[in-house]
C-alpha cells in the first residue's frame, strides 16, 4: 500500500513541483530546509490548499485528480492534521476538544478513546482549559484529537518546533509509541534531522520546491544529498539492528548490525527487539587490520565500497574523506578520516577494513526502531 | 422625588422594549453582512459596505423619511406586509424598533467585523481537518470565538437604540405608550411650559441607563475573555 503524491503549485517565491511515492503504514519524513515547500505540500495533501495540477491517492482512494476534476473536500478526506501551534479550540477544555473530533469522525472507530488517553497520558489533562496546558501537553492533546477523528493518514507539521529541548524529549517517545502501536500512516514534516532520525521509516528529501531524493532511512543516511543538508557533524550511517542480548562482562546491550555486532548502552531490552543506531562518521575509526590492544568496544569488519572527498577536491587529498564500508545485509557504515590517513593506510575500494566505534560515543544515538515491517527497500 | 411617575415608567419600559426588539431583529442580518464583507470577495462589495454605513452619515430624519416611503401602508414593502400578513409598522413600537435597528446597524456590523477579523482562520482549518463542514465550522468555532465582539456590538447597538430620536419620531411619530421612548418623552417635556423638572428627571434616567449598560458590557466582555482563556 502506498501514498502517491504528484502536485504542482505556483507560489510567490518558487514553483512547487513535488512527486513522491511513500510506503504505508510507517512514518514518512518530509525533510528539508525551512521554506522548501514542505508545509505547502502537506496542506495540499490535507486539502486546505488547492494545487494547480496534480494527483494524490492513498492506497486505492483518489483524493485529488485535477485532470478528472476530482478534489475531495478537506473535511471529507479523513486526514488528521497536527499543526505546529496545536490549534486546540480555546473555548473548549481538553475533554471537549477530544469530543469535538470524536463526534465528527466519519469512519468506523479503529482506535478507542480509552486507548488514545492511555497512549498519550491524557487522562490527567481532561478537565484542563487549553490555556492551562504546557507546550508539550498541548501537542499531546492535539495528537490525541487528530487520532480520535479516526484518520486514515496523519499529517504532522513540525509538531515539536515550538517546543524547547526538554519538551521535545518529553513528546518524542509518545510519537514512537504511536508509530509502533498503530498502523496508521503518518507524514512527518521537519527540518530537524534528529527527530527524523528517531521516527522516520522513509525519508522524502525536499529542496526549493522539489523532491531531490527519497528512500528508506538506512539508504538515505548514506545519500550525499542528505549529507549536504544536515551538516558534517550529523553525517553518519543509520542502521536498524536487532538486540541479541546483554553482554555480561560489560553490561552493554549487544545489537546485530549487518553481519557484525556492536554494543551500546541501553536499558535492558529483550532479544529480538529492533533498535536503531546512528553511527556518526566523525566517531568511526578505520583500521586495515584486526584491531587489538584497544579500549574500543565495537569493531565491525566489512568491505570498502566508496571513498569520497568530504567536500570539494579529491579523495586522499588535503581535507577529509568519507569512507563507506559495507558490513553486509544491506548495511553500511560511514567513517570520516583525513586524506593523509587514506593515503598512508592505502585505503581502496574493494579492500577489507574494520570500523571501530566507542560504545560511549553511541550514548544518545540509539533508539527504539520501528517494529518490522520497517523498510520496503528504496522505492525512488 | 425618587419614585418615578407613571409616564416615566412607561417611557422607560417602552425604550427597553424597542431597543431589545431592534437588537434581536438586526443581529442575524448584521452577522451575515459582517461575514460577507470580511470573508468574501465579490463585485459590488464596496457598494454594499457604503450602503451599510449610510445611516451613519445621513440625517436621522432622512432615514425616517425613507422608511416612511418604503414601510408606510402605501409604500411598496409596508403595503405588502399589511396585505399579506396584516403587519403594520407605522405608528407602532415594532416600527420604532425597525427605525432604531436601521440607525444602529452600522455600529453593529462594524463591531462584529472587527471581532471576526480577530478569529484565527487556522482554528477553522483545524476544525476542517477534524471533519467539520462549513456551517458546522461557523457554529462551533467562528461564532463562539467572535462572541466578545458580538456582545460588544449588541450592547452598543442596544445603547444607541435607547437614544435614537430623529428616525423614530419621523417614522412612527410620538405616541404616548406606543412610540414615545425616553428621548421622545424628554423632548415632549421640554416643549411644555414648566417641563424642565420632568426633563431633568428623564435626563438623569438616561444617564443611569447608559452608564449601567456600559458597565454591564465591560463585565460581560471580561467574563467572555476569561472563558476564552485570553
Amino acid at each position: 500500500m502506498s501514498l502517491k503524491v504528484v502536485v504542482e503549485k505556483r507560489l510567490e517565491s518558487f514553483m512547487l513541483d513535488v512527486e513522491f511515492n511513500a510506503p504505508t503504514p510507517g512514518i514518512v519524513a518530509l525533510f528539508g530546509p525551512s521554506g522548501c515547500g514542505k508545509s505547502t505540500t502537506i496542506n495540499i495533501i490535507a486539502g486546505l490548499l488547492a494545487a494547480d495540477r496534480g494527483q494524490i491517492s492513498l492506497d486505492d482512494d483518489v483524493l485529488l485528480d485535477t485532470r478528472r476534476q476530482v478534489a475531495i473536500a478537506a473535511e471529507r478526506r479523513g486526514i488528521g492534521y497536527v499543526f505546529q501551534d496545536a490549534r486546540l479550540l480555546p473555548h473548549l477544555n481538553v475533554a471537549s476538544n477530544l469530543g469535538y473530533a470524536q463526534r465528527r469522525a466519519r469512519r468506523a472507530p479503529y482506535v478507542s478513546r480509552e486507548r488514545v488517553l492511555a497512549m498519550l497520558d491524557l487522562e490527567p489533562l481532561l478537565s484542563r482549559r487549553v490555556h492551562q496546558l504546557s507546550g508539550g501537553e498541548r501537542q499531546r492533546v492535539a495528537i490525541g484529537r487528530a487520532l480520535l477523528s479516526q484518520p486514515r493518514l496523519l499529517l504532522l507539521d513540525e509538531p515539536l518546533a515550538a517546543l524547547d529541548r526538554d519538551r521535545r524529549e518529553e513528546v518524542l517517545p509518545y510519537l514512537e509509541t504511536l508509530r509502533d502501536q498503530l498502523s496508521i500512516p503518518m507524514i512527518y514534516v521537519s527540518h530537524q534531522f534528529d527527530e527524523v532520525l528517531r521516527l522516520a521509516t522513509h525519508i522524502v528529501l525536499m529542496q526549493s520546491g522539489t523532491v531531490v531524493a527519497e528512500g528508506g532511512i538506512t539508504q538515505m543516511s548514506l545519500d550525499p544529498k542528505l549529507r549536504g543538508l544536515i551538516g558534517p557533524d550529523a553525517v553518519g550511517a543509520v542502521i536498524d539492528g536487532t538486540v541479541i542480548g546483554e553482554d555480561p562482562a560489560s553490561g552493554l546491550t549487544r545489537v546485530q548490525v549487518g553481519n557484525g555486532e556492536i554494543k551500546v548502552e541501553a536499558a535492558r531490552l529483550a532479544a529480538g527487539t529492533r533498535m536503531r543506531v546512528q553511527l556518526l562518521a566523525r566517531d568511526v575509526i578505520v583500521s586495515t587490520r584486526m584491531p587489538q590492544h584497544l579500549s574500543v568496544r565495537n569493531s565491525v569488519q566489512g568491505v570498502i565500497t566508496a571513498i569520497d572527498a568530504d567536500g570539494t577536491g579529491k579523495a586522499g587529498g588535503v581535507g577529509s574523506d568519507l569512507v563507506s564500508i559495507d558490513i553486509g545485509a544491506g548495511a553500511s557504515i560511514l567513517a570520516r578520516v583525513t586524506g593523509a590517513a587514506t593515503r598512508e593506510l592505502e585505503l581502496a575500494v574493494g579492500t577489507s577494513a574494520w570500523a571501530l566505534v566507542k560504545a560511549v560515543s553511541l550514548r544518545g544515538h540509539s533508539f527504539p526502531a520501528p517494529s518490522p515491517p520497517l523498510e520496503r527497500g528504496g522505492a525512488t | 422625588m425618587i419614585v418615578p411617575t407613571h409616564q416615566e415608567v412607561e417611557a422607560l419600559e417602552l425604550s427597553l422594549s424597542v431597543a431589545w426588539r431592534s437588537v434581536v431583529f438586526s443581529l442575524p442580518p448584521a452577522i451575515v453582512i459582517a461575514w460577507v464583507l470580511t470573508r468574501r470577495r465579490f463585485v459590488g462589495k464596496t457598494l454594499l459596505d457604503a450602503l451599510v454605513h449610510l445611516p451613519l452619515v445621513l440625517p436621522p430624519v432622512a432615514v425616517g423619511y425613507v422608511l416612511l416611503l418604503l414601510f408606510g401602508t402605501r409604500g411598496p414593502i409596508g403595503g405588502w406586509l399589511d396585505r399579506s400578513f396584516g403587519i403594520v409598522l407605522i405608528f407602532t413600537r415594532n416600527g420604532a424598533a425597525l427605525a432604531t435597528a436601521v440607525m444602529s446597524f452600522p455600529l453593529m456590523v462594524r463591531a462584529i467585523r472587527i471581532s471576526l477579523e480577530t478569529v484565527d482562520r487556522g482554528l477553522e482549518d483545524a476544525a476542517r481537518t477534524l471533519g467539520a463542514g462549513p456551517l458546522d465550522r461557523f457554529m462551533s468555532v467562528t461564532l463562539p470565538l467572535m462572541l466578545p465582539g458580538l456582545l460588544a456590538g449588541a450592547i452598543t447597538a442596544f445603547s444607541a437604540a435607547l437614544g435614537e430620536f430623529g428616525a423614530v419620531i419621523t417614522f412612527v411619530s410620538n405616541i404616548p405608550g406606543e412610540t414615545r421612548t425616553l428621548p421622545l418623552a424628554l423632548y415632549s417635556a421640554l416643549q411644555e411650559p414648566g417641563g424642565e423638572h420632568a426633563a431633568a428627571r428623564l435626563a438623569v434616567m438616561s444617564v443611569v441607563l447608559g452608564l449601567g449598560g456600559l458597565l454591564l458590557s465591560e463585565w460581560f466582555a471580561r467574563r467572555v475573555r476569561w472563558m476564552l482563556g485570553r
